[in-house]
């Protein structure tokens, strides 16, 4: 399983990419294998605030809903249409194409209590 | 946990293991869509030892089983299968089943996995105080793996392991046989819409025989199928499944199940209280949806009907092969008979769904 180093996590298998003051927000690898074969995505609209811990977002496949929790607060400034019209794609590429949203940061603060590589590694093992 | 004979295949499989009903059993191996197409266009092998096999036999077990099965199991010769149900008094369902006439005094019952305990109990209730003497029930559900080899290449693929000519097993119908040198009842049954076979043999052989079938089998592209799967494959087809379209509180009339339901016959569990709902006017119909735009509708999700809830989803999925939302509701019979838009409830959406013949896919 590929968790890049890049990237912090949350305990609800999010990741998080930052840009500045713009987030990048998915579902990790882990979290797509859980899920099995993904066949539809909710996303927020472009211009939605959304609270981190809140859910922004679903994925489903075809034996389970997910719900995808806001890791960080802010103004969702892009979101993966792609995504609507090939849910699949976050099986194939979780960590790039199968991006979902981009947000741009009201607290960056908030990023403290994220996780790096090793501690979400450490996590996913414990789970 | 109760666990299958096949358990350990299942995880040197690394299939992902999910507690059904209190079984340990695989949900998917390589992944419920790929499953799924590979049941549709070639074969796929499914562990059914959870289901439960009750032996029925004795001068007066036709008489019982006619007594306590909703289908008239007279219309049966020796080596036929029937797809039936067990009712309560109130015409709500106990089980559904399938009926192996071995002959005339002996019957074998298979039943669902988590009702199997249930329906041995309650066909012992039925027997007991009552006139049925001369009858002997046994739950050999232990005694039995069962495989279901699915799809239409199953026949190819079992032909490689018998000498039994399965050209002459027709649909609904079995034969007991050797199956790579094991003692087998092969049934041309299953609950996919596909060709192929459900296979029971000794428990202590379901192994050597999942094996056996799975190397044989590979060249055709023979795959293991999970529930995941299994359940995708008979939604397609709008079969029914115990717990969802068919409950204690759900009449087979109500759940399209009239085909197995022969009120003409004389008593059975259940009749009279079926034919009174009947004679009244059936105040449920079950009605196959489709979603008009994209979303996968789940069991219990609410449908609405200018504005009301009026009924709920019993299944649904996302169709691997339409790869469109599909469901089975339940619904006032009013309502599935009008032509009113229906809207199915995900979360806060209400997607338009349309009424649809089924099978989903044919």
């Amino acid at each position: 399983m590929d968790f890049p180093e890049e990237l912090k996590y949350t305990e609800e298998h999010e990741w998080i990419l930052v840009e500045d003051d713009i987030a990048t927000v998915g579902i990790t690898d882990f979290a797509q294998d859980q899920l099995g074969d993904v066949v539809f995505v909710e996303l927020p609209e472009v211009g939605d605030n959304v609270e981190a811990g809140e859910t922004f977002g679903v994925v489903e496949s075809v034996k389970a809903v997910s719900d995808v929790y806001a890791p960080v607060s802010g103004e969702v400034i892009e979101i993966n249409e792609d995504l609507l019209d090939e849910p699949e794609t976050i099986n194939n590429s979780p960590y790039d194409a199968g991006w979902m949203v981009k947000i741009k940061l009201s607290a960056p603060e908030l990023l403290e209590g994220l996780m790096d590589v090793s501690s979400y590694q450490e996590f996913v093992e414990k789970d | 946990m109760k666990a299958t004979p096949l358990n350990q295949i299942h995880r040197q499989l690394d299939a992902r293991m999910v507690d059904f009903g209190g079984w340990d059993m695989p949900v998917q191996y390589s992944g419920v869509i790929a499953e799924h197409q590979a049941v549709r266009s070639a074969a796929g092998l499914f562990d059914v030892s959870h289901m439960g096999e009750i032996e029925v036999s004795g001068p007066q077990a036709f008489d019982f089983l006619q007594y306590a099965m909703t289908n008239d199991v007279s219309t049966l010769v020796d080596g036929q299968v029937q797809y039936t149900a067990m009712c309560y008094e109130t015409g709500g369902v106990v089980d559904d089943l399938t009926l192996y006439r071995f002959a005339a005094d002996r019957y074998l019952l298979c039943v669902n996995a988590s009702n199997s305990d249930k329906d041995f109990s309650w066909l012992q209730g039925l027997q007991k105080g009552s006139d049925f003497i001369d009858l002997i029930l046994v739950n050999r559900s232990p005694e039995y793996a069962q495989l279901a080899l699915q799809g239409p290449v199953a026949t190819k693929i079992l032909s490689k392991l018998t000498t039994v000519n399965l050209a002459e097993i027709k649909f609904y119908h079995f034969a007991e046989g050797d199956v790579a040198g094991i003692q087998t009842i092969i049934s041309r049954t299953g609950y996919t819409g596909e060709d192929g076979f459900e296979l029971y043999c000794p428990a202590t052989e379901g192994v050597k025989l999942w094996q056996e079938l799975m190397s044989v089998g590979l060249p055709f592209g023979l795959k293991p199928i999970g529930l995941g799967a299994r359940d995708t494959l008979r939604l397609e087809k709008g079969y029914a499944l115990y717990g969802h379209e068919i409950t204690a509180e759900i009449m087979p009339l109500e759940a399209r199940l009239a085909w197995i339901t022969k009120l003409k016959k004389r008593n059975f569990v259940g009749q009279a209280a079926i034919i009174k709902a009947k004679q009244a006017g059936l105040l449920r119909k079950q009605i196959a949806l489709t979603l008009t735009t994209s979303g996968v509708p789940r069991a219990g999700y609410p449908v609405f009907c200018q504005g009301e809830k009026v009924g709920h989803v019993t299944s649904g999925t996302l169709s691997p092969s339409l790869k469109k939302g599909i469901a089975l509701a339940i619904v006032p019979a009013t309502i599935a008979d009008s032509d009113q838009p229906l809207y199915i409830g995900i979360r806060n959406h209400r997607i338009l769904a349309e009424r649809t013949v089924l099978p989903f896919v044919q």
